[in-house]
């Protein structure tokens, strides 16, 4: 009972659609883990990751996050425990100065004013973004954009984060800053990546999703030792990396 | 005719402060605002809680298309005016409040188009064209095969028509409230004429604008929701230059008509009128160029014609746009929710 | 196309400490609309008026520090928008004067006269508050005046997202020209159409993700107001001035 996140036969099929993306699939995941979800496209990653907050509901099974079971009851909630940090800074950072967007949601959780002020401060600090306050998500740099993009949901005080694709967009440099950032904070995270040397640097397991299943759950380190697995699940090393 | 290529900046862009007088400019402001919060209540109604996110980049669509420049003749260039086709594409509410929306930030922020002259812009940049825009796609798509082609072909008709009769509107604002001494027929004529040609532009883009958006998410074009999954199938057979040729045909033949219809009166251009009384009574009078001031009578002046030209178009056009508000009540019902 | 970000916001503001930009943009909005109203119904032959409301701005000018290049820049964006009004001399009828030869219609030049007084002092008062104020601010304002929550939201929207999409119509434009797509022709305009089409599509579907990140953080259906320090009597009052001046010119030439 101490799983952060449990998803349990959840089936999914998109309006319309006639394949579904998951049918049956089960992903648990311990309080205080940072695990790296990998997978080929459209294996149904993003899929998986707007279910965790209730953007997507399960059409069979359940999703139990923190220990609350998803449900309209728990929607909100869950929403406050859960994170979830967008693949596009630019769909997440909506306002025009950082700290009106890392607002947001405290705002939304009807706090006063003083509270969300101190909120935001410390969100922004978390992540070394303080002097970016006052500035214009557009006028960011990727990794900044990035950065002011999980200070928008650290505000919230989650206990889950989960991140789609945060080093897309990035440059090397922002990209070593955003693994010294997740590994340094305290909550359980789930990185849906591309990016393997990145899912190295800052998770220890590795799930690999194919098809709307897990295929794979290892250790990081194995799952890159083994360049069979990989290729079998259209997964590649950068060129002339050796882990 | 400089009046001709002129006229076009009107509609086709923003009308300035000091254009029309007082009480017309404060009756559209009243009426715009009556319809828009009309709108915002039904587009949070059709969109639930996405209507702000989503009809504010509508809004920055809208913005960004009016600026792309679309070749015209021999290299010229024109650009979409959009309200047509953001009823279309989003619902004659929506669209109405998006292109609103746009008309309003121009004026406040980039001083495109006078504020005091927002009432006004409004009705005639987004509230006749998205809803006449709207009632004529209704009514085409009738006349059309219920297929892409047929939705297609319905959107650029309604789209060169919903430019006319902005113009049409613009005219009927001037015949009771001008604040310069051009007859209603002068104006009438040259916006109309003008804006028949512009339409032709409009035609064309709405159409290959719609076109293109029925091709990749059909499900996004509002005004084509009745298709079967079949009948979006059937492939869209619509030549460019056939098309394109064809408007301006169309388009040629109604301005003969029309400029037949204004210079047979041979008041507009030339004439100088006898009639000198609003120079003096403007003069002391904080709203002398106002609805019974000279100007009202003066366009009606003109005898029968302008009687009846103004009676038609005022009769066309609040047929066209009541409809198409009549036909956007009904279908105005709570957006299928995304989340199951 | 001009240059992308030319049209994007973040150019218009220009970044000043004066008692201008220092006023609580609710009482710099409703002073700007006082004073086109005013100017708006103020009669065209009431020259004195007029003269009063263009001094009265120019003193605000020169308090705000804006640079003249600047203002007459965005000035002549007008221009276009007022040359209709120069025809009515040609096109009007009645009286008829003689100037350089050309015999125009009298009131026809009271009527151009009209539209570019008011049209240059609506522009001017407006070019004056958006370059005093940062559009954060102008939506706070605008929302502390009373403007429904939705629409002060939705406004705010199309700002973030106007330069994106201005860059995304850009870069379109840019990867036709490198394949040498270069019309002339309405009928030509199908690449330029489709492109836009797809944008719409691509629009629509971000307009959805935003709403997704939104709802992830809470977010149903009601944008949470963040209250800020609204205008003080000394902010009202500073920004009446220039109405106030404007209606005593009025009444001043109503009187005489």
């Amino acid at each position: 009972m101490s799983a952060a996140i449990a998803v349990e036969d959840l089936a999914f099929t998109y309006p319309g659609e006639h394949h579904p993306v998951f049918d049956g699939l089960n992903v648990t995941i311990e309080g205080g883990e940072r695990v790296a979800l990998l997978g080929p496209n459209g294996s149904g990653k993003t899929t998986l990751a707007l279910h965790l907050n209730g953007l997507l509901r399960a059409q069979r099974g359940r999703i139990v996050a923190s220990g609350l079971i998803l449900s309209d009851d728990t929607l909100a909630e869950i929403r406050r425990r859960v994170g979830l940090v967008f693949q596009d800074p630019n769909d997440q950072l909506f306002m025009h100065r950082v700290r009106d967007d890392v607002a947001f949601g405290p705002a939304n959780l009807g706090l006063d004013d003083t509270e969300i002020a101190r909120r935001v401060d410390q969100a922004l600090d978390n992540v070394g973004a303080a002097q970016l306050a006052d500035q214009a998500p557009h006028h960011l740099s990727g990794g900044e954009r990035r950065r002011a993009a999980v200070a928008s949901v650290l505000s919230m005080n989650p206990e889950i984060l989960v991140l789609d694709e945060p080093t897309s967009g990035i440059d090397p440099l922002g990209r070593h800053e955003l693994a010294d950032l997740l590994t340094s904070l305290p909550q359980t995270q789930l990185v849906v990546t591309h990016d393997l040397p990145f899912a190295l640097a800052t998770c220890a397991r590795a799930l690999v999703l194919d098809e709307g299943k897990i295929v794979v759950d290892l250790k990081t380190e194995a799952l890159l030792d083994d360049s069979d697995l990989l290729a079998r699940h259209r997964l590649a090393l950068p060129f002339g990396y050796h882990s | 005719m400089c009046a001709q290529e002129v006229a076009s900046l009107i509609v086709g862009m923003h009308a300035p402060d000091g254009f029309l007088d007082p009480s017309v400019t404060a009756t559209m402001a009243i009426v715009a605002a009556v319809v828009l919060g009309k709108a915002l209540r039904a587009s949070e109604v059709e969109l639930g809680e996405r209507c702000v996110p989503l009809a504010g980049v509508c809004a920055a669509f809208v913005f960004a298309a009016q600026m792309v420049n679309f070749p015209v003749a021999s290299g010229t260039t024109g650009h979409l005016l959009g309200g047509a086709l953001a009823a279309i594409l989003l619902g004659p509410w929506v669209g109405s409040l998006v292109v609103a929306i746009v008309v309003v930030v121009q004026a406040l922020v980039f001083a495109d188009g006078g504020l005091t002259a927002l009432g006004y812009n409004t009705v005639n940049m987004a509230i006749v064209p998205a809803f006449a825009g709207w009632a004529l796609f209704r009514v085409f798509r009738r006349l059309f095969p219920c297929n892409t082609s047929g939705v297609v072909s319905a959107s650029a008709l309604a789209a060169g028509v919903s430019v006319v009769l902005s113009a049409m509107a613009f005219s009927l604002q001037w015949l009771f409230g001008a604040t310069a001494p051009v007859a209603f027929d002068t104006v009438f004529g040259a916006m109309v004429g003008v804006h028949m040609l512009i339409g032709v532009g409009e035609a064309v883009i709405t159409g290959l604008v719609v076109a293109a958006v029925m091709a990749s998410r059909p499900d996004l074009v509002i005004g084509a929701a009745d298709l079967s999954p079949i009948q979006l199938a059937e492939e869209p057979r619509i030549a460019n230059r056939t098309f394109a040729i064809g408007a301006v045909l169309v388009a040629l033949v109604l301005a003969m008509v029309v400029s037949q219809f204004a210079a047979s009166d041979p008041d507009g251009l030339e004439r100088i009128a006898e009639d000198t009384g609003f120079a003096t009574t403007a003069d002391n009078q904080l709203f002398a160029d106002g609805l019974f001031a000279d100007y009202a009578t003066r366009g009606l002046d003109n005898a029968g014609l302008s009687l009846a030209v103004a009676g038609s178009t005022g009769v066309l056009l609040t047929l066209t746009v009541g409809w198409g508000m009549a036909s956007a009540q009904r279908r105005l019902r709570p957006a299928p929710s995304i989340q199951p | 196309m001009t240059s992308p970000t030319a049209f994007g916001h973040q150019h218009l503001h220009v970044h000043g400490t004066s008692p201008i930009h220092r006023l609580a943009p609710e009482a710099k909005l409703l002073g700007l609309l006082g004073f086109v109203i005013t100017v708006a119904v103020t009669p065209r032959q009431w020259l004195i008026t007029f003269a009063i409301d263009a001094t009265v701005l120019l003193g605000v000018f020169v308090v705000a520090r804006l640079k003249a290049r600047l203002v007459l820049g965005r000035l002549a964006a007008i221009l276009p928008f007022v040359a209709f009004a120069f025809l009515f001399p040609f096109v009007g009828d009645g009286e008829t004067t003689s100037v350089l030869g050309f015999s125009l219609s009298t009131d026809g030049l009271w009527a151009s006269w009209n539209v570019l007084a008011k049209a240059t002092l609506g522009a001017a008062a407006s070019i004056l508050v958006t370059a005093t104020t940062p559009i954060p601010e102008l939506l706070a304002g605008l929302s502390r005046l009373r403007v429904p929550a939705a629409v002060v939201a939705i406004i705010g929207f199309m700002f973030r997202y106007l330069d994106l999409m201005v860059d995304e119509f850009g870069r379109m434009r840019r990867a036709m020209a490198a394949r040498a797509y270069n019309p002339r022709w309405l009928w030509q305009s199908r690449p330029v159409a489709s492109s836009a089409g797809a944008l719409f599509v691509r629009t629509y579907e971000r307009g959805e993700r935003v709403h997704d990140a939104m709802a992830a953080r809470g977010f149903a259906g009601a944008m949470p107001t963040l209250s800020e320090a609204s205008a003080t009597r000394s902010d009202w009052l500073l920004a009446a001035v220039p109405s106030l001046a404007a209606v005593a010119g009025l009444t001043i030439v109503g009187l005489t």
